[in-house]
Order: C-alpha cells, then structure tokens, then sequence
C-alpha cells in the first residue's frame, strides 16, 4: 500500500503509538497517520487531550473525509471495538466508510476507500464473527506459530463464487513475509485411479462368512425383545382365567403396618 | 525471588526490563508462587512496587516475602511499597459515606462497575511527585488476582479496559512494568474468564503459565511452567516468540525447575 502512494490511517487502539511505528522505516512512518486512541480512549483523564467521540468519533469523521487518491483505514484493532460498542453500530460504521464512493449525489470523484481490520476471533462468539464476515469482501485467517503459519483467505467477488486459498509462511525478524507457498484451491477429492480398492476381508484369519444353513438359522431367529404379533396375542389372553401371581410376605418384629402414607404422595 | 527463574528468565534485579506487560495465568494449580516471586524481585531491584493485593492480608505477603529476602513492613515504610489490602479495604467500602471516592468503590455500585477509581489510585501510587521519588528505579503494578474483579461482578471489559489504561500510564508513560496474575478455570461456559485471558494474552509481552500436571497431584513435581516471550525487542533478536516449558517443584523458601522428566527423584 505504501509502495503504491495510498494514504494509510491507523486507529490505534491497542498499542501505543510507539510500539506500533517500531519496526517500520523511516519512509513508511511518514506516510502514515495514526490517530491515538491508546491513552485515553474513554476520556477517563478529562483533559480534553483525547479525540472527541472516542474511537466512534473518529471514525465517523473518516465517513465524511475526502482526499485525493485511494486511502486505507487500518482498526488496530477491530476487537478493541466491538467489545465496547454494540456490534450493529460497529458495522453500520464500517459499511458507511468503505461505501464512501457510492454516494448519492455527490459529485466529488470517486475514491476507493479500503479498510482493514484486525479480529482477535477467540474473543467474541459466532454472532459478531458470522456478521463481520459477511460484511467483508475479503477474509484473511492467521494460525500457526511464527516460524510455520498458514493464512487462508476467502474472496468473496460481488456476482461471483467465492474463492479459498491457502498460503504458508513465515514471519522474519524485520517483520518481512517469507512465502513458502500456495495450497491449491479446493477441488473435489476424487479417487486414484492407479491403486485399486483394498479389500479388507481377504487374509483374515477368522471366518466371515456364513453358509446357508447358518444364514437360514439366523433368519428365522426371533429376537427376545421384539414386538411380533405372536407376543402380541400372549400378552393380550393373558387376562382372562390366567392365575394372577401371589406375593408372600412375613412381616418382621420391627415392620410398620400402618397402610397411612407417611410422606403423603401416592396419589392413590 | 527464585534464582532458578531469573535464570530462564534472563533477568536479574541489575537489568530489569521497563515498559512490558507480564501475564501470571495458571490453570488446575496455584500460581501465587510466581506473584511473590515477581514482588521480592521488584523489591530487590529497588523498584517502586504498587500492590493491588485482592486475594490474601498483607501478612500472608510479608510471611513469605520474609522467606525470601524483602520485609514488606519496612518496604512500606520507606515508601518503596504502596500496599492496597482488598480484604481490609472492602470493608471500608462499606462502612465509608458513599460521596468518598475509593479505589474498590465498584463494590458498592449496582450495575457492571467501573474500575477508573481503582486505576486512579494506581496512577497516584506510582506518579512521581516530587525529585525525592527518583531514588526509586521504574514503577511496577502488582495484581494479585484480576480473577477475583470478575467474581465480585465487574465485567471482562472493565478489567480489561483498566489494565489499558494502566499499561498506557504505567507502561508507556512512566516506563514501567505490570506483573498481573489471572486464572483460567478450564470452564468452556466462563466466556468472561475467556475474554479476559485471551484479551490480556494479545497485549503482554511475556506469558507464565504454571499448570498442574495432567497426571494429577504428584509429591515431586508440582507443576508445569510454561514461558513464552512476545515482545519482539531488537537487541535479543533470539528470544523473540519463544517458548519454554519447565516442570517445578516448590520448597519451603524457593522453587526448583528442571527439563520435563528431568526431576531429581526420578533420575
């Protein structure tokens, strides 16, 4: 982006100023202008040194900003505010600045605005991520450790199918990329030609196979639990002139006659 | 302090480390050993240390930061230590007329809680005020444990937005560092506990994690600890993104560390 000219502005929520220009040389940090928002993001210190309307502020004055040339708003970081503003102003606001080209009426030239914005995805639940995601054209997902990560990126092309693409990488000590290469996009896996199907019930040493006598046999076998009409008639003749079963009962020294219910709830 | 961990730290109380977040986190163990590690060190290095301490009285601290070099009592005194005792303090809170600001004020207040009072205690604690104040080396906060904040019904922001804050005065202001301690129950239904970890996780800048064996409570080996730097600072190029694992064992007045499977009474 800087390479190219673009204007580059930071919302700088999660890391201080300083931290955030180490590592970048002095050309890049010239063309890059970052609004602090890390000191005093809530007002707390009531100096009037913070941006007025905190971070929701200054993002909607970006909604109204025209400039000359393409311009990409970075959120260090996304997460930063979606955990303090609700997630329906979060991308209200999101979608009003990358749309800032198709303005009703409005006959400034078109810029091209890009905003790129960090998710921490393990702090926030499928609702805001699926929303986020949907609202985004492009999605980029980071995992693995520095030295073998991957990033698999989803292109979503308005009137087009979206697009999977796995990269690897590694990060450098200035921070540079190391590609180490593409995954290939994902295709239907199909079988291999060249080996055929093993078949796993030869060289056993047990036999699976029944012969027809046993198949019969088994065939004809009446599971103990199964409902089949025979038990059906069984249960149903067993009321009439079958002897009802006894129960014998010797009362010990210490039982309780008392036929009253103690607790109070047979409902009898 | 343990020697054997300012070892695997690369640390020692001449060359302490300014402006870095470190996050204490355990998990099915007792990590507390690591804040009174942290809070002799500090002490050692003649830093000026404020203590947020809302888990245990301040003799319990000074007991055992007798056992290992640093009187608490006589560091208050010179003014080197700013102890604030939650235990003691929570009461107060209570008892006090409600127009007095305090700093665990959000006790008392019905909903979520705001914890700018407690933050502005912490930033008087350790502003310098006047050219006496210099003798001391950088300022240090000490939270013993953010855990608790959650218990007491503040929200995972709130936590969160107060350390920011201390990190942006402490940290990046007065060149400081802050050692907070957090635990993670392991719970998959304790969102706020998991906001809250994963949240202070992308902001330090060395992680300790102390965890209990997944075996279960053995006489030798007390736990596992496990050191991951992310600071990515230039002059020690090789530490960057660097992860260690040790295993420990806690003795009456240090603590032990060795490889995994390494232990003295297995070899």
């Amino acid at each position: 982006m800087f390479l190219s000219g673009e204007q580059v502005h930071v919302l700088g929520c999660e890391v201080s100023e300083e931290e955030f220009r180490e590592g970048f040389d002095s050309s890049i940090n010239s063309q890059l202008v970052y609004h602090d928002l890390f000191r005093d993001p809530l007002n707390w210190s009531k100096t009037g040194e913070a941006l007025p309307g905190g971070p929701l502020g200054v993002l909607r004055a970006m909604c109204s900003r025209t400039g000359p040339g393409p311009v990409t708003i970075a959120l260090d970081s996304l997460s930063w505010l979606l955990l303090h503003l609700p997630c329906t102003t979060v991308c209200q606001t999101l979608h009003a600045l990358s749309h800032q080209d198709s303005r009703p009426g409005d006959s400034s030239p078109v810029e091209h605005v890009h905003v790129l914005g960090l998710l921490h995805g393990e702090l926030h639940g499928p609702g805001p991520m699926g929303t986020l995601s949907a609202l985004a054209r492009t999605e980029v997902t980071l995992s693995g450790t520095r030295s073998q990560a991957s990033a698999h990126i989803l292109y979503r092309r308005p009137q087009q199918r979206p697009t999977h693409e796995t990269h690897w990488f590694s990060i450098l000590s200035d921070f540079g990329v190391d590609l180490q290469g593409v995954s290939p996009l994902k295709s239907q896996p199909h079988p291999d030609p060249l080996t055929p199907p093993v078949d796993p019930t030869t060289h056993l040493t047990f036999n699976l196979h029944l012969s027809k006598k046993e198949k019969e046999a088994k065939d004809s076998l009446t599971l103990p639990f199964q409902f089949s009409s025979e038990k059906q008639q069984a249960l149903l003749c067993r009321g009439l002139g079958q002897a009802t079963s006894h129960i014998f009962y010797e009362p010990d020294a210490y039982d309780d006659l008392d036929q009253e219910d103690p607790d109070d709830d047979l409902d009898i | 302090m343990f020697p054997e961990l300012n070892n695997l730290l690369n640390t020692s109380p001449d060359s302490v480390e300014q402006g870095t977040l470190t996050l204490l986190c355990d998990a099915g163990t007792d990590g507390s050993f690591l804040v009174h590690h942290f809070l002799s060190f500090y002490l050692k290095a003649n830093c000026k240390v404020c203590f947020v301490a809302l888990v245990q009285s301040f003799s319990h601290y000074n007991v055992v930061g007798q056992k290992l070099g640093v009187s608490l009592t006589s560091a208050r005194e010179r003014g080197q230590l700013v102890f604030l005792e939650g235990l003691k303090s929570s009461v107060d809170v209570v008892l006090r007329a409600e127009a007095e600001p305090h700093p665990l004020g959000f006790l008392r207040e019905a909903g979520a809680g705001n914890l700018q009072p407690l933050y502005e205690f912490v930033r008087e604690a350790l502003e310098p005020v006047d050219c006496r104040e210099a003798a001391w080396r950088s300022p240090v906060l000490l939270v013993d444990d953010l855990s608790v904040l959650l218990g007491l019904g503040v929200g995972a922001v709130a936590v969160l937005d107060f350390i920011h804050y201390c990190r942006a005065t402490v940290c990046c202001s007065l060149q400081g560092s802050i050692v907070a301690l957090v635990h993670d129950s392991g719970d998959a239904e304790d969102e706020e506990s998991d906001v809250l970890l994963n949240g202070l996780s992308h902001q330090s800048h060395l992680i300790l994690r102390a965890e209990g064996l997944a075996t279960g409570f053995c006489r030798d080996v007390h736990g596992q600890l496990r050191i991951l730097w992310r600071r990515p600072s230039p002059p020690t190029a090789a530490r960057r993104d660097r992860s260690l694992t040790f295993q420990y064992k806690i003795q009456d007045k240090s603590v032990s560390f060795f490889a995994r499977g390494m232990s003295p009474a297995v070899l």
